[in-house]
């Protein structure tokens, strides 16, 4: 029986009980072969963050001439980084998520990205989704790759996309399901009523894109409301609803917590590109950070002990300018900062070759320079998180990995 | 399995041969003559209103075709006319909005109070809600329905976002003043309107841009900003690869220095918000994309932005999205080509280049018929234009749209929403779209509040089936009439074949 068929069949014996029972089936196969219950969730931030204000080489003095306006404090002044290795420090913004570096499962890698050197956001973020670097024509996801490699039979709900939209990450030939965002997203609509949704059934019988998106948007909300419908009655009755990315990171963790089968998830936050009135300790950059910073913390907490088998990813197209520009902002640049957090991340360390700020180590004398390929980073966590065969690496990423391959350092064992 | 979203084409029997086997079997060409028109309704306007179908077959698609290039002829109607003109904000420039609207002047070294600023968001949120109040109702009655289409097509092409800071105010004057006149007129036109208006010189920070060491370069304007520069040619002229390098991006964003916005208040406002500032800009000799530009002032910008506008890149990308948006997500290289060429030939006269478009045989040909995946804002307004519904409230759809992914002039950044199967199909959104099909079907969306529904649930079924003469084959409306009365009209609304234009 191919997942169609199951599909149908689970639809036919009208829906959810079914479901469930279907979802702990996958759930059990995946926990004793590749990956396991391990999971992964990437959060892309569009637009393009200022790495050097996120994780600041505070002992460089090059940094505060460059930045006359927008540089963030040293450690112990006012408004100044908290302190992460005595060179670099952590915009202060962030301050909520210094516990994890402190339990040394929060790192970073400075100067990573992509070795082509595209500035335009929309190429680059298209690069950085396919995970092919400078060729226009891959039309899936790495992470919809991803999910081709791992163990199937694959539910719709192993991948999951928060928003109204599925990205590029994610398109491809494995189905995928999303969740809208924001409060309204758990909502009943008309279509979860059995006699609407049967009778548009009889309308979708078919095997064209629209019909398996029907299909699958069919069993992918049966289960989600659900699970959501579950959780929040269990474990958040009362709790004060976060807003913004917070309440969906919030909900993500609500659904990733438990054992259904979901094993990848994807969300992008917007509003990086700070090319006017940037900020230091106050400002456009500050408020972003806060909400992303807080908004993680909540993940992390909602996650549990789930924790333990995550690992969140987080990353942005390529850097800004190292020197602002007249408008106290920063332009499009290169190289930027990856961010890990997750139970088997070696953390409490900021990781990557460090290129330097002098005018001659800058990239074209105007953008920090990469000296590790995004797709070395990701390929670690694959790896030696979720336990991917270096043969199927290449499934994932078939243009390789750039020089060095994986950062035996990033992760634990 | 295969992919939810994976971009690709249909295999269900396209509109066309479906009417074609419709003939052989009733001996009859009506049936061909609805599916013609019922295509270039799907794709010239945002698909048929109930009497449209036969109305344009009964003229032939040829001359509906030429009505709807040469819209000015075509007086809209006074029902219309009335609703827009309640739209008060529509009617001010600019600079009024700014002087009316804009942000309350600061009391010397004091702070707004926090009512000051609450009535200051109220008031943009009037005005941006005004601005897509008038959106909704031209795309839904207008019968310049090619205009709206492009409207909304240029719009997305040169994107602006209606939660950034001014743009909140400038939102609707955008439209209108750099948009709408052009949008079936020369490209030249709409790059420089579009150049000039301070909803876009705001949105990509050129009214910052500045050369430092000039005597104005003070306060907030202090140097260089490349943002706009990169945007013109990446996303609204030349495309992405079209030959220009970082280089180029530096040097156009001093050719642009001092072009901006003026003093909004006192005596050196203007009405349309735009001016140039010498004092400001780089007046040194420069090299363009390999063509040398003597300093000067605002006549360096012209010539660069003439160079953009005449660029056989500029061509080919604008030729690209044209048949994209028309013909296929993955249009056919030759017309592109042959597009391309019109467009050289007639100096990016848009009419001119649409109607090669619309006589050629890509786009009438089956293969490229019903293959187009409605956009959130195609399907929503399609929907209702569908079922001929007075509306008086256009909230309901916004509510949709921003559900959908799609939120009116709500695109952050400057490349605009994309019209691709792969962008906007996935199942989530199959979900919500069915939803609003049968709520609208149901008579549950409140489009005119206050008045009795006109129709019940079942005369509404029967009133769609005319209105969409062909869209079905016979089997599948059997299958459509053997579910309860009341879901029916809803139905057809979700049905698969009314995703498509």
């Amino acid at each position: 029986m191919n997942r169609r068929e199951f599909l149908r069949n689970a639809l036919m014996a009208s829906g959810a009980s079914l479901l469930t029972v279907g979802t702990r089936g996958w759930a059990a196969r995946l926990s004793e072969a590749v990956g396991g219950n391990r999971r992964l969730i990437v959060v892309f931030l569009r637009g393009a963050v200022d790495g050097l204000n996120v994780v600041v080489p505070y002992a460089d003095d090059r940094y505060y001439e460059a930045r006359p306006t927008i540089a963030i404090a040293k450690a112990g002044q006012d408004g100044g980084v908290s302190d992460l290795d005595g060179y670099f420090g952590l915009h202060p913004a962030l301050s909520s998520l210094l516990p994890w570096w402190q339990n040394k499962t929060l790192a970073f890698v400075q100067a990573s990205g992509s070795p082509d050197p595209n500035r335009s956001h929309f190429e680059a973020q298209n690069y950085m989704e396919t995970g092919t670097p400078g060729d226009t024509h891959t039309s899936d996801g790495w992470m919809n790759r991803l999910l081709g490699v791992l163990p199937g039979p694959h539910a719709p709900t192993e991948a999951l996309s928060l928003g109204p939209t599925v990205p590029r990450i994610l398109s491809g030939p494995n189905a995928v399901s999303n969740l809208p965002l924001g409060r309204n997203a758990g909502h009943p609509m008309p279509l979860d009523r059995p006699r609407i949704v049967d009778a548009f059934a009889t309308l979708y019988q078919g095997n064209t894109a629209v019909d398996r998106a029907f299909a699958e948007g069919q069993a992918a909300r049966g289960q989600l409301m659900m699970d959501l419908q579950k959780d929040m009655n269990d474990s958040y009755n009362g709790a004060p609803p976060v807003i913004g990315f917070g309440n969906d990171t919030q909900r993500l963790a609500q659904l990733m917590a438990g054992d259904n089968g979901i094993r990848l998830a994807f969300l992008a936050v917007g509003g990086w590109d700070t090319h006017v009135g940037e900020g230091s300790a106050q400002g456009q950059l500050v408020n972003h950070l806060q909400a992303l910073g807080d908004g993680l913390a909540a993940l992390v907490q909602g996650l549990g002990s789930a924790y333990d088998d995550t690992a969140i990813l987080v990353m942005s197209e390529f850097g800004r300018t190292f020197r602002e520009n007249g408008n106290a902002g920063t332009d499009h640049g290169h190289g930027n900062v990856m961010w890990l957090l997750g139970g088997r991340v070696n953390g409490g360390k900021v990781h990557g070759e460090w290129p330097g700020l002098a005018d001659e180590q800058l990239y074209q004398n105007r953008d920090l320079a990469v000296t590790t390929d995004f797709r070395q980073v990701i390929a670690s966590v694959l790896a030696r998180h979720l336990r991917l065969p270096d043969a199927t690496l290449g499934r994932v990423f078939p243009d390789g990995l750039g020089a060095g391959a994986e950062l035996p350092a990033l992760l634990n064992a | 399995m295969t992919a939810v979203i994976t971009p690709g084409k249909r295999s269900r029997l396209p509109v066309l041969v479906m009417a074609v086997l419709f003939c052989l079997l009733f001996g009859s060409a009506r049936a061909s003559t609805d599916a013609q028109a019922l295509h270039v309704l799907n794709r010239l306007a945002f698909g048929p209103a109930p009497g449209k179908v036969q109305r344009v077959a009964a003229m032939g698609v040829d001359q509906y075709i030429q009505q709807q290039l040469h819209p000015d002829a075509m007086p809209l109607p006074q029902d219309l006319q009335q609703q827009l003109s309640s739209l008060q904000t529509l009617a001010l420039t600019p600079t009024e909005l700014f002087q009316q609207y804009g942000p309350p002047q600061r009391p010397r070294g004091g702070k707004l109070t926090p009512l000051e600023i609450k009535t200051y968001n109220q008031q943009l949120r009037i005005i941006v809600m005004q601005a897509m109040q008038a959106r909704v109702l031209r795309a839904l009655e207008s019968p310049r329905q090619l205009q709206e289409v492009m409207v909304n097509f240029w719009f997305n092409h040169f994107n602006v976002f209606r939660g950034k800071g001014l743009d909140r105010l400038w939102i609707g004057s955008y439209e209108r003043d750099a948009i709408r006149p052009y949008a079936l007129g020369h490209f030249r036109d709409l790059l420089f309107a579009t150049a000039r208006n301070p909803a876009m010189l705001f949105y990509l920070d050129n009214w910052l841009d500045t050369e430092p060491g000039t005597k104005h370069a003070q306060g907030r304007f202090q140097g260089i900003n490349e943002n706009y520069a990169r945007e013109v040619m990446e996303l609204h002229t030349l495309g992405v690869n079209g030959g220009y390098t970082q280089a180029d991006v530096t040097t156009l964003a001093h050719i642009l220095t001092g072009w901006g916005l003026c003093p909004p208040r006192g005596r050196f406002a203007q009405p349309g918000g735009f001016c140039f500032d010498p004092l400001r800009h780089d007046s040194s000799d420069q090299v363009f994309l390999g063509r040398h530009i003597p300093g000067g002032g605002e006549e360096e910008i012209r010539q660069a932005l003439d160079m953009l506008a005449d660029s056989p890149a500029s061509a080919h990308h604008l030729s690209y999205e044209l048949a994209q948006y028309f013909v296929a997500d993955d249009p056919p290289p030759a017309l592109v080509e042959r597009l391309a060429q019109k467009w050289m030939q007639s100096d990016g006269d848009i009419a001119a280049v649409l109607d090669t478009l619309f006589h050629s045989p890509e786009f009438r040909s089956a293969q490229y018929t019903g293959n187009k995946f409605k956009t959130p804002y195609e399907y929503v307004i399609s929907t209702v234009r569908a079922t001929g519904e007075p509306v008086t409230n256009v909230k309901p759809l916004l509510g949709m749209l921003q559900q959908l992914g799609m939120p009116l002039y709500g695109y952050l950044t400057p490349d605009g929403y994309k019209n691709t199967q792969s962008a906007w199909l996935n199942p989530d959104a199959m979900m919500m779209r069915l939803s609003f099909a049968t709520a609208l079907g149901h008579g549950n969306v409140r489009l005119d509040p206050g008045q009795p529904h006109p129709a019940t649930p079942e005369q509404r079924a029967q009133q769609l089936l005319d209105t969409l003469p062909g869209l079905f084959t016979p089997m599948q409306v059997a299958t459509i009439d053997a579910q309860p009365q009341p879901l029916r009209a809803g139905l057809i609304l979700g049905s698969p074949q009314f995703q498509y234009r």
